[in-house]
């Protein structure tokens, strides 16, 4: 009965959503112009993509335009202390072999994406606890711990408004071809696909919830809901168990081949992290 | 409380009283060529007022996530997903609701409205909304009565109400 009364609460709280404003443009402190629109990349059957952001209501939509009211700049600002810290056997931080954190602007549009060497598709997530592992020799965080949110937040911010642009093609092909299959498939005993969702009912309403096309730009999102940064794979495992199926791992080979899929439906929205959502 | 627990309740009760005894289980309930059901699920006249709460009740049937229905405004919040249900008995037989409501893909093939009394033939099946595996067949969604109680209220809808 818990999780019903839960449901009952967000359900009032986002009582605003169906207000959305799906015209406005998002600017962020005046002046960082972040596109949340962008014509449909040729593998994505969408007339248009729109960022969640789009489907929120004003006063969501608001917090995200200033740092200042931005709750999920505070775990940046935490993150970028991190960086700078050594950890480990190796006497390293991030900060030792990449300088300055603005160093990695350009590099969270283009994940996940191939590493040559490990042959393998790989999240910002699991390169960021490589780093860990291998040239620090610390211990690696948890997939979607709050420590590596907050990475991945500074991470994420250092590229906000630069356009999305994973690769579908190459090496990644099969991994893409496998995420694009799980986005189709209708899984558990509501038999629900992410697409009948947000390829099929972005826009509508489903109960207090309105529907975005579940695009990952915005990640990590601060929600309102739980007051924390969220990472895309906690957001995957959510949807998944909402259609009351088994669900997948954080950090599995299907939820990461879920998120290359995903990541691709947004190429051309402007990268939002860390985003903030109901 | 579980659907499994609920589900084991009502299967005891058949045992004992004869009224239950009539109770199609999900796996032989006769759908015909348009995905309509003749027969009731328990012989038994559903109950309109439960059929409400469940159409309602977001860990039941929790219709009105995906349709509209006037008659129910006093329960926030209705989804857009699924066309209205006002007007409905209109529309439908009671035969062709007891159908849908049990399993909408029989008379929309394809469609994303779940089918509510339906036990196996899912990919990654849950354990309820735990997130964790369940193991089929499971408990549908709603149980027969509630069916029942559905399509009752769903008979009330047409156009003088
Ligand atoms: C039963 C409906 C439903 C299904 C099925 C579903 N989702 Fe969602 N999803 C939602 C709702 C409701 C939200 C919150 C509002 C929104 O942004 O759409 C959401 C949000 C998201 C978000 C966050 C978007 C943002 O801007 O913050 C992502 C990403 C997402 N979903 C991906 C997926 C993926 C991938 C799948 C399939 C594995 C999936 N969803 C299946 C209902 C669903
Ligand atoms: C996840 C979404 C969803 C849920 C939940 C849902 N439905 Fe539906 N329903 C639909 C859709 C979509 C259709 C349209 C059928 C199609 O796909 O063509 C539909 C069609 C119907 C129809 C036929 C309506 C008409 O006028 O043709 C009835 C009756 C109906 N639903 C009743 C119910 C009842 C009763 C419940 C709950 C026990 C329910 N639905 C739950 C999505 C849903």
């Amino acid at each position: 009965m818990k999780t019903y009364a839960l449901a009952a609460l967000i359900g009032a709280v986002s009582v605003t959503s169906a207000l959305a404003d799906e015209d406005a443009d998002l600017v962020v402190n005046g002046d960082l112009e972040i596109a949340v629109r962008a014509p449909a990349p040729d593998h994505v059957n969408l007339p248009e993509v729109l960022s969640g952001w789009l489907f929120r209501s004003d006063e969501t939509q608001a917090l995200q335009t200033d740092d200042f009211d931005n709750p999920g700049m505070i775990f940046v600002d935490d993150a970028r202390e991190t960086w700078a810290s050594v950890e480990g056997a190796a006497g390293e931080s991030c900060q030792s072999c990449h300088n300055d954190p603005e160093s990695m602007a350009g590099v969270r549009p283009v994940y996940p994406k191939w590493n040559e060497e490990a042959g393998e598709v790989r999240t910002l997530a699991m390169q960021v606890n490589d780093c860990r592992e291998t040239r620090m020799q610390a211990e690696p965080w948890g997939y979607t711990s709050g420590k590596m949110a907050n990475m991945e937040a500074l991470l994420a911010s250092v590229s906000r408004g630069l356009p999305v642009n994973v690769a579908i093609d190459g090496p990644v092909a099969d991994t893409w071809a496998m995420g694009e299959e799980i986005y189709y498939t209708r899984y558990g005993q509501l038999e629900l696909s992410c697409a009948n969702c947000h390829e099929d009912n972005y826009g509508n309403n489903i109960r207090a919830d309105h529907l975005s096309q579940g695009q990952t730009n915005g990640f990590p999102t601060y929600r309102l809901k739980n007051a924390k940064l969220n990472t895309v794979q906690d957001r995957f495992k959510g949807c998944v168990r909402d259609t009351r199926a088994e669900t997948f791992s954080p950090g599995s080979a299907e939820f990461v081949a879920l998120e290359l899929y995903v990541a691709s439906r947004g190429n051309g929205l402007g990268v939002e992290g860390p985003s903030v959502r109901n | 409380m579980s659907y499994s627990k609920i589900f084991a309740a009502v299967t005891a009760g058949c045992l004992a009283t004869a009224v239950c005894a009539e109770t199609i289980v999900p796996t032989a309930v006769a759908y015909g060529e348009y995905g309509e059901v003749a027969t009731s699920l328990t012989g038994a006249p559903g109950d309109q007022a439960n059929g409400v709460m469940v159409m309602t009740n977001r860990g039941k049937g929790n219709c009105i996530a995906c349709h509209q229905v006037t008659a129910l405004e006093e329960f926030p919040f209705h989804g857009e997903v699924g066309p209205s249900l006002d007007g409905v008995a209109d529309r439908w037989t009671e035969d062709d609701l007891r159908g849908i409501v049990a399993n909408a893909k029989m008379a929309f093939p394809g469609t994303m409205m779940p089918a509510f009394y339906k036990t196996e033939g899912y990919i990654r099946p849950g354990d309820d909304y735990t997130g964790k595996a369940g193991s089929e067949p499971l408990a549908p969604i709603l149980t027969a009565q509630e069916v029942e109680d559905v399509v009752a209220y769903l008979m009330t809808l047409n156009e003088s109400n």
